[in-house]
């Protein structure tokens, strides 16, 4: 930690110590692993805090957590989790005196801040002026403009309907960036490039923002080409108090929801850091905002920094800020609603390394489908104290045994890695990753580790188009490169042969690897206690670390390379591993066993060119076709929601439909018919 | 047994002068090596040829993925049948058609045989149902398991009656060797007619997917004489057996896969009745705790939970070999270990019809119950039953005797029986599911437990027992609150000592474990008898 680090910390320590704390108990209106990272801070602090939940929720792990937890509705967040005056109820009868809201649900809600006020209860972010003020977005530029905020060009107002979409979209030119007035974050946000995919993102958009909201307004701007996402963390207090913590970089982002973040960012200067910052001070001075919150800016090459949104609420990702400041942001936040003034000034405020945040979420990366089901393994990159595996924080609100359900965001956790510099960070992320057991459900640490390991992102060239002009054609799920076959083929020959024979004594076996279409002959050597693999002309030493049992096993080669392997299942013949966070089904056999296999026919599968597919579990929200009716390929012809995301279910092909297998409301499980074609 | 008759007439050489002994043995020896390399052959190339072209291993082929690499030992490979009628005389295969002998897998002895579809279309003969009988024999005396590579047309025609009595005297032998040593068969390719009757008797049945069939009477007949048209897929493929007449226990994708599986499940087994199954070295800690149970079982008692995620949760390394996945999947039954030894797991499953007991699930797990008290495998039960399913199809389809059946196998068993009631456990099905009252050694409930004459009121499943009790009652809705007050938890139960004690769930495996090791030296004996009377 530097000098300023130290110092604010001794600053904060003497604070602490003499006063009292912010309050005597907190009510947490939220779920998941932002629940459980204010409850951590609120413990930490000695308050009690107040869990609430839906009725799946009842065992969740921020309930749990929590010293009480008050159910507050059905499963529908609608019903629950934005269910007002259930939560303020809640906080009434437990005695809270204070609500912390998290992000999403009720986080920028201003009548929410305005009921608990009412009802004698602190709100744990900004006023309800500046949650206005900076939540709506036209009104919010307008305020920037005023406050000496740079601002994109071509900005305009609220939308009525389809045809003032298109009109609107016309006058600000193309391409034009439609979205909830409402929200923040990505959803409910689209790009449009021409009329009707203004009328398509404009039924899309606001379908989502009713649903999410439960306000169907929306916006539309001028897109800005190959920007970078740059934020900027500010806390303020009451005592007028403003300063800001630096900047995070969001640009790796798919359909703009974020994916990788880093602090500090890889692009901009020092003046411009300076700038940036001071700017959104002005900005949260300008309505006199007290609390945390992140001023977002797009940065284009010429580190021209627009003014995009501020969020008025903790941000998902605001580990890395905490990471690379020492500040604990929450403390903050819950010292500044207490009326106290904020335990650092300007000048304490450094960037001390680097931190590097992935976000896991229950999603297939290739098809970007969500995925829910039980987590029936899952262990967290260890964070003891050794060298290695100094500076990695996952925040998750989940454990083994949890279940990720079709009712709520389908992040499992943050994964943050910290480091002297942003190499030691990814590299450290890559080494998390490798040993971040996740089954059960299908989730995207493929795609993070491959984007860790993109040249292009360990440039630092990056920008939002990032992922799409990588990747344009998707992530494809990772192929096996020789240099991992050389690391993957050893280490499953030996955890193989450990599972095989379980009193091994001296001796030399055959086998054959298959993996990925490829076949491997190998010959695994015990002796003197250690085992060597001999394969493709050179032989490997390979020292197991572990027994047969567990999930993560590490295998080092030649005393050199440690090599993670999270070993899943074995049926007897196919062993099934996540390396390098991908999963792969590795099939060890003698080579008589092969020699067999390999006549054995291969078996086709069932035509389903004919039926529309449900992709993901959901509920059906509508069907727009009937028995009989003609459609061509690509028309939506049903919409399955999912995880609050509404996915259009495009036609599989030109033709007449023959029947309906299920009708609206129900719920569809992945892999569902729902129609079938002549 | 009559088997000398196949037997080289060896004494025929000793009686020749010793000049010309040397002459006839080369003789002999020529013949041997040109005999032995036709029954190599099987049925000739062309035959295996279109063997092959099916997908499918040869007889021989099987045998060389199923067994240790060089352990088969052949036995009878010069047999040859002695029908002479329908032009018999002039065909003859070294072997007639099946392949027997033993070997080793993973180093433990097997005998097997594997019928040969490019000899007479596998067809079973007299001399070839001898050869079978007489392995069989043998895994009696030796106490080895018996497996059966079934890929055969069916009775040989043209030996009539004497192929039948083949048949005959191979039942006999699968029911008298029934309990003695585990039977296994494999079915890979057709098994028609009476044929089916081995397998039907043998433990465990397995099949092909695509390849393999199963009937009594094939599609031509059921044409002929209910004017059905069904394919043979239909009518007795994998699909038939393994989900929907619960004939066959599972089904692999192609020969190899199965040939594997068998020896999988075979690492599960022990020998015969008088051993009990090895005991595989485990890293996986006996008394490793298991926060993620605590969580697992859902506080709504309708709402659904996968009990395999329990099972793999609970036991060594998550190794779980299921039996009938596909069949009444109400009940999940199957193989694991425990602390390295082998348990049978019976688990009602709340994620198919509730986890109720019905006729199959019934019959189902009556049998694997069975297998497992033969063979000294002790049985851990996780329980969460609402009850038996009700319903005119179910009574008249007569699931007070095949319920029973179940009640019977589990009241029976005498090896170490241990309970775990996850959630429910209602009415008769609660003493059916291993309770105390018919001798289980260990019963334990998690804190989610309820256990009751019935459930509280009509959910799908289960009549309201306060709407019977409190009948009339005005306020209904409060009574029911104290029904579940009493009932929706394990104290009643445990005050009675009916559980042994209500524990964590985390805790289940190390106590199970540790209950598992007292109980290896279990003995308990049934009164004496002929043998029981099972309601069939």
């Amino acid at each position: 930690m530097s000098r300023t680090g130290l110092l604010a910390q001794f600053k904060r320590t003497l604070q602490t110590a003499s006063v009292t704390k912010p309050f005597e108990k907190v009510l947490i209106a939220n779920r998941g692993e932002i629940a459980c990272r204010v409850m951590k801070t609120c413990r930490s602090l000695g308050i009690k805090t107040v869990a609430v939940h839906s009725d799946v929720d009842d065992r969740a792990l921020h309930v749990r957590m929590a010293d009480e937890a008050v159910c507050v509705g059905p499963a529908p967040s609608s019903q629950s989790y934005l269910d007002m005056q259930a939560i303020v109820n809640a906080a009434v009868s437990t005695g809270a005196q204070a609500v912390h809201p998290g992000y999403g649900f009720l986080s920028e809600n201003c009548k929410f801040a305005q009921l608990l006020e009412e009802n004698g209860i602190s709100f744990i972010g900004p006023k309800e002026r500046a949650i206005q003020a900076m939540g709506d977005k036209i009104e919010s530029k307008i305020i920037a403009r005023a406050a000496g905020v740079n601002c994109i060009p071509g900005f305009d107002g609220v939308v009525e309907d389809e045809a003032a979409a298109v009109r609107i979209a016309n006058e600000v030119g193309y391409p034009v960036m439609i979205k909830a007035s409402a929200g923040g974050g990505g959803k409910g946000m689209r790009v449009a490039w021409n009329d009707s995919e203004v009328k398509e993102g404009f039924k899309l958009s606001s379908e989502e923002a009713a649903a999410s909201f439960g306000d169907d307004r929306l916006l539309i701007e001028r897109f800005i080409d190959n920007p970078r996402h740059i934020e900027i963390q500010i806390l303020a207090d009451s005592h007028g108090n403003c300063i800001y913590l630096n900047e995070r970089e969001c640009s790796i982002q798919r359909r703009n929801q974020k994916v990788v973040e880093e602090a500090p960012s890889s692009f901009i200067t020092p003046e411009v850091r300076k700038a940036m910052g001071e700017q959104a001070c002005q900005l949260a001075q300008a309505v006199d905002y007290q609390s945390a919150g992140t001023v977002e800016f797009l940065v284009d090459s010429q580190m021209n920094f627009y003014f995009l949104e501020m969020n008025t609420r903790l941000q998902v990702e605001h580990p890395i800020t905490e990471c690379i400041t020492g500040v604990d942001i929450v403390d903050e936040m819950l010292r500044v609603a207490a009326g106290y003034p904020l335990s650092y000034s300007q000048s304490d405020i450094g960037i001390n390394g680097w931190a590097v945040e992935c976000r896991v979420y229950a999603e297939d990366p290739v098809r970007y489908l969500p995925s829910i089901g039980l987590l029936t393994k899952y262990t967290e990159p260890s964070v003891q104290h050794n060298d290695s595996k100094l500076g990695v924080r996952c925040d998750s609100g989940i454990v083994e045994g949890s279940s990720i359900s079709i009712h709520y965001d389908p992040m499992i956790s943050k994964l943050v890695t910290y480091g002297p510099d942003r190499t030691s960070a990814i590299e450290r992320m890559e080494r998390a990753l490798d040993e971040y057991v996740i089954d059960g459900i299908t989730h995207n640490t493929p795609l993070l580790r491959e984007i860790l390991g993109n040249e292009r992102f360990r440039s630092g060239d990056i920008s939002t188009k990032f992922l799409e002009e990588e990747y344009p054609k998707g992530y494809s799920g990772g192929a096996l490169t020789a240099l991992q076959k050389g690391e993957l083929v050893p280490s499953v020959a030996v955890l193989h042969h450990l599972k095989t024979n379980r009193t091994p004594s001296d001796d030399s076996v055959n086998y054959v690897i298959s993996c990925d279409e490829e076949k491997v002959p190998v010959t695994v050597t015990l002796q003197n206690g250690k085992y060597s693999v001999t394969f493709e002309d050179k032989t490997v030493e390979v020292s197991p670390t572990g027994g047969t049992h567990g999930t993560l096993q590490e295998f080092k080669l030649d005393s050199t390379s440690v090599v993670p392997l999270q070993h899943l299942r074995f049926d007897g013949v196919t062993h099934t591993v996540r390396y390098r966070c991908c999963k792969r089904d590795v099939t060890v056999l003698t080579p008589l066993q092969q020699k067999y296999m390999d006549t054995m026919p291969v078996k086709v599968k069932e035509d389903t060119s004919n039926l529309l597919i449900s992709p993901m579990p959901g509920s059906l929200s509508s069907i727009s076709v009937e028995e009989g009716d003609e459609v061509l390929e690509g028309t939506e012809v049903a919409i399955v929601v999912a995880m609050k995301m509404n996915n259009s279910l495009k036609a599989p092909k030109s033709g007449k439909i023959k029947k309906i297998w299920a009708k609206v409301g129900d719920i569809v499980d992945g892999d569902q018919k729902i129609l079938e074609f002549y | 047994m009559a088997l000398s008759r196949f037997y080289i007439p060896c004494h025929a050489l000793v009686k020749l002068a010793p000049q010309t002994r040397t002459a006839v043995t080369s003789v002999v020896l020529e013949r041997l090596e040109q005999k032995k390399k036709e029954a190599l052959l099987g049925g000739g190339q062309h035959r295996i040829d279109a063997q092959h072209k099916k997908g499918k291993l040869t007889a021989r082929e099987r045998i060389e993925v199923l067994l240790d690499e060089g352990s088969f030992v052949e036995w009878d490979q010069l047999v040859e049948h002695d029908c002479i009628d329908w032009g018999m005389d002039k065909t003859h295969f070294a072997g007639d058609g099946v392949v027997t002998g033993t070997g080793t897998v993973n180093g433990r002895q097997v005998f097997l045989f594997s019928q040969d579809f490019t000899v007479f279309g596998g067809s079973l003969s007299a001399a070839y149902a001898s050869k079978i009988c007489k392995i069989m024999d043998h895994a009696e005396m030796v106490g080895a398991p018996l497996l059966g590579l079934n890929d055969s047309g069916g009775a040989r025609i043209q030996e009539g009656v004497a192929s039948l009595g083949g048949y005959g005297d191979i039942f006999l032998r699968n029911v008298l060797l029934s309990g003695v040593v585990p039977q296994i068969s494999l079915i890979m390719g057709p098994c028609a007619g009476g044929a089916v009757y081995s397998p039907a008797i043998t433990d465990f049945t397995f099949m092909v997917k695509g390849t393999s069939h199963m009937f009594i009477t094939g599609p031509d007949v059921v044409k002929q004489v209910t004017n059905e048209t069904v394919t043979q897929e239909e009518l007795g493929g994998s699909a038939a057996h393994c989900s929907t007449s619960g004939c066959a226990a599972g089904a692999c994708e192609n020969d190899v896969h199965l040939l594997l599986q068998t020896r999988r499940l075979l690492d599960f087994l022990p020998s015969n009745n008088q051993e009990k199954s090895p005991v595989r070295p485990c890293s996986d800690p006996a008394e490793r705790e298991i926060p993620a149970l605590d969580n697992i079982v859902p506080n709504s008692p309708i709402s659904p939970y996968d009990i395999k995620h329990i099972v793999e949760f609970l036991v060594d390394e998550g190794d779980f070999f299921e039996i009938m996945p596909d069949y009444a999947k109400n009940i999940v039954v199957g193989f694991a270990r425990m602390n390295g030894e082998t348990v049978g797991i019976v688990g009602n499953q709340p994620l198919v019809a509730a986890g109720c007991l019905d006729i199959n699930a019934s019959v189902k797990g009556a049998r694997f119950v069975r297998f497992c008290d033969s063979f000294n495998i002790p049985l851990i039960i996780l329980e969460d039953v609402p009850g038996f399913l009700p319903g005119t199809q179910q009574e008249h389809g007569g699931i007070i005797k095949h319920g029973a059946k179940l009640l019977y196998a589990l009241a029976e068993a005498t090896v170490p029986k241990l309970t775990v009631i996850t959630r429910k456990a209602y009415g008769g099905a609660y003493v059916v599911m291993n309770s105390k009252h018919i001798r289980a050694d260990v019963n334990y409930a998690w804190p989610s437990s309820e256990i009751a004459v019935m459930g509280s009121k009509v959910t799908w499943i289960i009549p309201g027992a306060v709407a019977i009790i409190c009948r009339g009652d005005p306020d209904l809705a409060k009574r029911e609150e104290e029904y579940i007050d009493t009932f929706a938890n394990p104290f009643p139960t445990a005050k009675k000592g009916f559980v042994d004690d209500v524990i964590m769930p985390r805790d289940t495996r190390k106590r199970l474990c540790a209950d598992l090791k007292w109980l290896r030296n279990k003995s308990q004996k049934n009164p004496w008898k002929k043998h029981g009377n099972i309601p069939l």
